[in-house]
């Protein structure tokens, strides 16, 4: 029960300084309006909205959790109040599954705001929500152990959003939202198969539009093995690396 | 129940090849204020955190109420108390929320927490500003509610590292009474200073660091009792030169001699000290003797005897550490 305490308490702690601070709330609303809008704009004919939401949903939650969990890490590692929850009687584990569930979340609203918009603006039935809500959970969890990853290989506040980029971008061209993987030179294609964002953004394109390659059986167990993979590894890593 | 409360069996922590912390072993009596006392980098700070967990051991054991704990520092981190010698609490919360999240950490249920908090604030003084952000605090406010944070799940021992550097006059002064008062309530501390004067102050048994070693050990009046036997003359002259010392050296050899400042020279010897030569010899060099009295020889000596380090560095590293 103690644990849970524990558990809660950094979790709604970070949500609180963190998360729900005015400029991440602009941001979580911005973001997807602004690229909705940018493809409003670069669309020629007619336009459907459900064709920009697998796109717009990856990128909301890929933007809002990476660089989020990893500033957000390395600014508390940097102010020493990390050390505080290491001398808590809890286990690293569940104080990283803790730290990282704040970011998570924020992810999964961050990625309903183009989901709400769309409600209004188009017709959406035909989705396979069950399929939306769990890749949405799974491209957030991934997404935010990434951001844990780059937040143990860094120190400095800085370092962690220019890493979060050198991850980010190549993983938002080479994931098949803007130019399908077939499209891609041959030699690039491997690459994409080993970014988990290709998987998730897949089977948003199966569940919104029929239109993924993937098989879902495929990608939802590859996502969930990304996902584990990032959080056991990082974890290895704070416990090499935070306990000297 | 046994008095020991913590131990340390030649403790031994590397970087890079070389030892931090070497050997140590001490033992941490229950109630008391136990101190280590050294330059910078003498592996102080090393020190508490293999204690604490915060860092792993490269060999040797440590002991909380007799059980080993190094391979499971989560359960003995349940009852202890760290406070950094930086304030490392959330600039963001209140100080109130701060301490309530703090308690949370230790699994304290809503209620008591907040109960507790409010106890610490009034007890450290902090009541009017509980609602203030923290990084609105002046840096003795915000050490005062590090230490409330340390003490929030009434822990059987409270480290406290460096607790009044860095920080004003007064508020260090508050701060030393919140720690004797602490201590008078049945806490343990461990604490690690610069200033000699807070060890002597404060703690019941001091511990000498120097280079990852504890080079002595013992209660105040243990270790002042080895310097009982030496005489120690301290003088006050009108002016001092810089060769006078030299010049004294030469002439006494038998003596140990020191400025303690500009106006102050320090005689110590382990016999008598024959004080018409020396002050036939001072009129002589044309410095005038204002004043010269035997005195009972400080920690600061015990500490720069056993030690080698003057306390003149000490001071120099912790104005240092201040900036």
């Amino acid at each position: 029960m103690s644990r849970w305490i524990a558990f809660w308490n950094i979790l709604r702690k970070d949500i609180k300084t963190y998360y729900l601070k005015p400029p991440n709330i602009s941001w979580g609303l911005i973001f997807p309006f602004a690229w909705m809008l940018m493809f409003y704009i670069r669309s020629k004919t007619s336009f459907d909205i459900r064709d920009l939401l697998p796109g717009v949903v990856s990128m909301s939650i890929l933007f809002g959790t990476t660089s989020m969990l990893a500033v957000t890490i390395t600014f508390e590692r940097r102010s020493r109040s990390f050390e505080r929850l290491l001398l808590a009687p809890i286990s690293t584990n569940l104080l990283m599954l803790a730290k990282t569930g704040g970011a998570i979340l924020f992810g999964m609203l961050n990625a309903f705001v183009p989901i709400v918009v769309a409600f209004f603006m188009a017709d959406l039935s035909g989705i396979l929500w069950p399929a939306v809500i769990g890749s949405v959970l799974l491209i957030a969890a991934t997404s935010t152990f990434l951001g844990l990853f780059i937040s143990v290989a860094v120190h400095e506040v800085f370092e962690a959003q220019t890493f979060s980029n050198f991850f980010r971008f190549p993983m938002l061209f080479l994931c098949g939202l803007f130019i399908p993987i077939g499209s891609l030179p041959v030699f690039l294609r491997p690459l994409s198969y080993i970014l988990p964002l290709t998987y998730g953004a897949d089977i948003l394109k199966t569940a919104i539009n029929q239109e993924g390659t993937l098989p879902l059986w495929m990608s939802f167990p590859v996502l969930l093995f990304f996902a584990v993979s990032l959080f056991l590894y990082s974890l290895r890593n704070i416990k090499r690396k935070w306990v000297l | 129940m046994s008095l020991e409360l913590l131990r340390a069996d030649n403790l031994v922590k590397q970087f890079d090849r070389v030892n931090a912390v070497d050997g140590v072993s001490f033992s941490v009596q229950r109630g008391e204020v136990f101190g280590l006392l050294g330059p910078n980098g003498a592996g102080k700070t090393t020190t508490i955190n293999l204690l604490t967990g915060l860092a792993r051991i490269s060999s040797g054991s440590v002991f909380l109420e007799g059980q080993e704990y190094s391979s499971r520092p989560k359960v003995a981190q349940a009852v202890m108390g760290v406070v950094p010698d930086e304030s490392n609490l959330y600039e963001d919360l209140d100080g109130f929320d701060n301490l309530s999240f703090c308690a949370a950490l230790y699994g304290m249920e809503r209620c008591r927490r907040e109960q507790r908090a409010k106890e610490l604030l009034e007890l450290f003084g902090l009541t009017q500003a509980g609602r203030r952000p923290f990084k609105s605090f002046s840096k003795g406010m915000k050490r005062k509610l590090t230490i409330a944070a340390g003490i929030i799940h009434t822990p059987k021992i409270l480290f406290l590292d460096e607790p009044t550097t860095g920080i004003d006059v007064m508020s260090a002064r508050q701060i030393r009474t919140l720690i004797q008062e602490l201590n008078r309530s049945g806490t343990t501390i461990f604490l690690t200073t610069h200033y000699i004067e807070e060890a002597e102050r404060l703690c019941h048994r001091i511990a000498f660091i120097v280079s990852g070693k504890i080079i002595r050990i013992g209660s105040l009046e243990k270790l002042m009792q080895e310097q009982q036997q030496d005489t120690v003359l301290q003088m006050t002259v009108a002016e001092t030169r810089p060769e006078l010392l030299l010049f004294l050296r030469q002439r006494f050899p038998l003596y140990s001699i020191q400025h303690t400042d500009e106006r102050s020279l320090r005689v110590s010897s382990n016999s008598a000290i024959a004080l018409l030569p020396l002050l036939s010899l001072l009129a002589d060099a044309g410095v005038s003797v204002t004043e010269a009295r035997l005195i009972k020889p400080s920690l600061e000596e015990v500490f720069v005897r056993v030690t080698g380090i003057e306390s003149e560095l000490m001071r120099q590293e912790r104005e240092g550490k201040k900036k």
